[in-house]
């Protein structure tokens, strides 16, 4: 079990490394995220808190295994969900809907 | 209880499951209150949607040294923002 006198992503005083100096870019499913991460917040979904508590909730593995986005986009989710926007049924349904469009659909816009 | 600038508190070393702002490593610490930032929403209370007062947000400051017994600059200080809550006059 996780330590709570020193949870995984309290990592102050935690060795480093060297810090990447690459620039990024960003695909467009990336910058929707960004886009919905405000919107939501603006419609009073949920909070950045409320985010920032997803991702601790993760643990370590997820930091590991994970994106940037694809953590942002689970805990995004997970907000949404607990806010009741939508639910995991409604989200099922239209993953699958979207999966039948075929691997290349979307490919353009990446 | 309110602390004015540079009443020395100390940092509660309690460990509460959950999403907290108070780092590991300066819980149970001692430093300065250095400024008073103001009243502020709980962020412990937001991250959970549940209805969150405002607590007053102080800017504590710590010596390096007392934090990091190995510290390159132990005469460094870092300052960490700190809610009330989580603050302790220090009796020391």
């Amino acid at each position: 079990m996780e330590n709570p006198e020193h949870r995984w992503h309290d990592m102050g005083g935690d060795a480093a490394g060297p810090v990447p100096m690459d620039s990024h870019d960003f695909a467009i499913w990336e910058k929707r995220v960004d886009a919905l991460v405000i919107l939501g917040q603006q419609r009073g979904h949920f909070t950045v808190d409320g985010l920032r508590r997803a991702l601790e909730d993760m643990g370590e593995q997820a930091f590991e295994s994970m994106t940037y986005y694809e953590r942002w986009v689970a805990a995004l989710n997970q907000n949404l969900v607990e806010a009741g926007v939508y639910s995991l049924e409604e989200l099922g349904a239209k993953m699958e809907q979207i999966k039948a469009r075929g691997d290349t659909y979307g490919a353009v816009q990446s | 209880m309110t602390y004015t600038v540079g009443t020395s508190v100390r940092i509660k070393a309690m460990s509460p499951l959950g999403h907290i702002r108070t780092p590991h490593y300066l819980r149970g610490k001692t430093g300065i209150v250095e400024r008073v930032l103001g009243p502020f929403k709980n962020p412990e209370q937001l991250a959970y949607m549940v209805p969150a007062p405002t607590r007053t947000l102080y800017r504590v400051r710590f010596e390096m040294g007392h934090i990091w017994p190995d510290a390159e600059a132990p005469q460094d200080t870092l300052d960490a923002e700190i809610y009330e809550h989580w603050i302790d006059q220090d009796a020391t």
